[in-house]
């Protein structure tokens, strides 16, 4: 097996509301008040070899933009370690340090928020590597042009703002704007959720081509599951917080082993199904902030027990060598 | 089967200071009793305005400016705001995507709910919040008398939109009108809100005309579907001989562009250029600049025709093998 480009170990984040003044006169007088934190990322390990497609699917709320914010190095970790070839990122200094943050670029899922309205786009591309000195000021026009046009933009348009374009082209800019750093591992975060449908299939088919011709490695986050069955090596099901399930792509979609993942696959729309009866799960994601006890799944699962109320299930190899957190697939079948 | 809703030639246009939008340019439908017809298209094709025409909820500068919309048998095109008000909530619904549209924000849900039986009908308060309450049960809102009392806000994005759907039906109406319902949902929620829908369609025969621009929903829930692009219908006709042997060029690229298990790992189809900007619309067939199957005759605007048992706008339509499988 070769080294993984991105390896990341017992990360968590959390995000903790603390108490304004009020709060805390309130405290002292015996109020029922206190600091309320929110596990965004309960103690995820995983990691990705090079030039692979890693899908990350969960619903709104498990957690799953957070962990590609730390793995972009945009949320600092509140605990755990995150690994670039090898290296803890925390450890490296100087130009090592900046190599490992620029190799590590992210994509956004709104193309209107993410661009900066009072710049041209020959200079949101630009920018970066000029600041870097990947290419040198009087190089900077070719260079631009010659990123427009690897994501399909006419760069003769580069001295238009962003607001002049329409959607699918600006999420294109802001694909140029990542590769301009010539990234080794690209963060997409809902990349293609914010487009119209026949512009998506544009967006990923220039995902797939920049993969093939840039070697990238990409975490791929989305919500939706034809997506990343299409687009995915593997994949990581989140709930939570955590991660409840992990396998190639092939096996999560044709044996999915998790009752989560089972869920999300059969109550997924598709073409091929007809006046089908849906019968989804019952009950919604509970809250962050205060999540059940043991399997923070075994309120809306349908074969949970007294164990799951209570344990915590980690993610291990379970039955079929498939890594599940389910103390179901855990026992031990002799 | 008897039609509920019967569409002819309705043409909305929008007149704006940059010129006409012709948002809904000649659109034709039935919907029967008990069917569920699917409404596809992207943003801007036409289809929520089709939506809001039937219910009259166009405002300045858009107008209905021609085409008929019967309603169990009568005209209920620009008929006067009196008259609209007596079939919006009771005979005719409409759910929204955003169900903050739908709630008020500062009303309990039981003020609301109450509200939008006794308008139609001379029920006392009692009974009212007992059909309220029978309503929520329905949709699958557990412990609904503490529901009522909450207000919007208290309520997570999906428990509204079955408030929203719990009031739309509380008048047992003949048609519903869901536009895009589960657009903003995750899919466990999306599937149990399509659950509830089908189930209470199917109990009521409510008509319901579901409005998406996902055609894997559509698929799976409706019997017949209506494809919109720029304003036109551009293919129409049973689920299974659109879904499976689309005509129109714009239907086999959507279909072709949804990722699907057996096409892992390819390259999808796609479509090219961008969708059409309604102020300039070009000569002749809207889709004409995008189209792979162009020929010269659709510098015309093509007319919708019956073909292969759906009707169909296209001089060329595309004959391809199981575009789904």
């Amino acid at each position: 097996m070769t080294e993984p480009i991105v390896e990341i170990r017992g990360v968590s984040k959390r995000f903790t509301k603390r108490l304004d003044v009020a709060g805390k006169i309130a405290q002292k007088l015996g109020a029922s008040v206190r600091e309320e934190t929110v596990h965004a990322v309960d103690n995820v390990s995983l990691n990705i070899q090079k030039g692979e497609v890693l899908g990350l699917v969960g619903e709104s709320g498990c957690g799953k933009s957070t962990l590609g914010r730390v793995v972009a190095g945009i949320h600092a970790a509140s605990d755990g370690q995150m690994f670039y070839k090898g290296k803890d990122v925390r450890g490296l200094r100087g130009a090592d340090r900046r190599a490992a943050t620029l190799a590590i670029q992210m994509i956004f899922q709104d193309p209107f928020a993410s661009l900066n309205p009072r710049m041209r786009v020959e200079d949101i591309i630009g920018e970066a590597p000029r600041m870097h000195g990947i290419v040198s000021a009087a190089e900077a026009p070719d260079y631009v042009d010659d990123v427009m046009r690897k994501v399909g933009l006419d760069p003769s348009l580069k001295r238009r703002y962003a607001h002049q374009f329409s959607g699918g082209q600006r999420q294109r800019i802001g694909i140029a704007r990542a590769l301009a750093v010539k990234p080794k591992f690209l963060v997409c975060d809902e990349a293609i959720a914010a487009l119209d449908v026949s512009i998506q299939s544009q967006v990923i088919n220039l995902f797939m081509d920049l993969r093939e011709e840039l070697g990238l490695t990409y975490l791929f986050i989305s919500h939706d599951l034809s997506v990343v069955e299409h687009i995915a090596d593997r994949v990581a099901i989140m709930y939570l917080g955590r991660i409840v399930e992990m396998a190639s792509a092939e096996e999560i979609f044709s044996d999915p082993r998790h009752p989560y993942t089972k869920a999300l696959l059969a109550e997924a729309p598709r073409l091929d199904q007809r006046r089908r009866q849906f019968e989804p799960i019952v009950g919604e994601i509970p809250s962050p902030l205060d999540p059940p006890p043991g399997c923070t799944f075994h309120p809306r699962c349908p074969a949970a027990t007294a164990d799951c109320r209570k344990i915590v299930p980690n993610l291990k190899a379970g039955r079929a060598g498939r890594e599940t957190a389910c103390l179901l697939e855990h026992v031990k079948t002799v | 089967m008897t039609a509920v809703l019967e569409i002819s030639g309705l043409k909305t246009h929008f007149f704006t200071h940059a010129g006409v939008v012709k948002a809904v340019d000649g659109v034709d439908f039935t919907v029967s009793k008990g069917e569920v017809m699917g409404l596809v298209g992207e943003s801007g094709s036409g289809k929520s305005i089709t939506g809001f025409s039937i219910l009259g909820l166009i405002d300045q500068p858009g107008r209905i400016v021609e085409g008929s919309i019967k309603f169990n048998g009568s005209e209920i095109a620009n008929v006067s705001e009196e008259e609209l008000k007596k079939l919006r909530g009771n005979r005719i619904s409409m759910i929204f995507q955003d169900p903050m549209m739908t709630l008020n924000p500062v009303l309990r849900v039981d003020t609301q709910m109450i509200e939008a039986i006794r308008a139609h009908e001379n029920v006392s308060k009692q009974t009212a919040w007992e059909r309220s309450r029978d309503a929520l049960g329905l949709v699958g809102i557990p412990s609904p008398e503490e529901r009522l009392q909450a207000y919007p806000h208290q309520l997570s994005g999906g428990m509204r939109q079955r408030v929203a759907i719990a009031t739309a039906f509380l008048n047992k109406p003949d048609l519903i009108i869901a536009d895009e319902p589960t657009t903003a949902l995750d899919v466990t929620i999306q599937a149990q809100i399509i659950h509830e829908a089908q189930k209470l369609t199917k109990q009521t025969g409510t008509a319901m005309i579901w409005i998406t621009h996902d055609l894997a929903v559509v698929a799976g829930l409706a019997d017949r579907i209506s494809v919109m692009y720029a304003g036109r219908i551009v293919e129409q006709g049973g689920i299974d001989d659109v879904i499976d042997r689309p005509l129109h060029p714009y239907t086999v690229g959507r279909l072709g562009s949804v990722p699907t298990a057996n096409r892992r790992g390819q390259r999808l189809f796609q479509i090219e250029g961008m969708t059409p900007n309604m102020l300039a619309l070009p000569e002749g067939c809207a889709f004409g600049p995008r189209c792979q199957a162009r020929k010269a005759a659709c510098n015309a605007q093509p007319p919708i025709e019956d073909v292969e048992g759906r009707r169909l706008r296209c001089f060329n339509p595309q004959r391809v093998a199981e575009v789904t499988s």
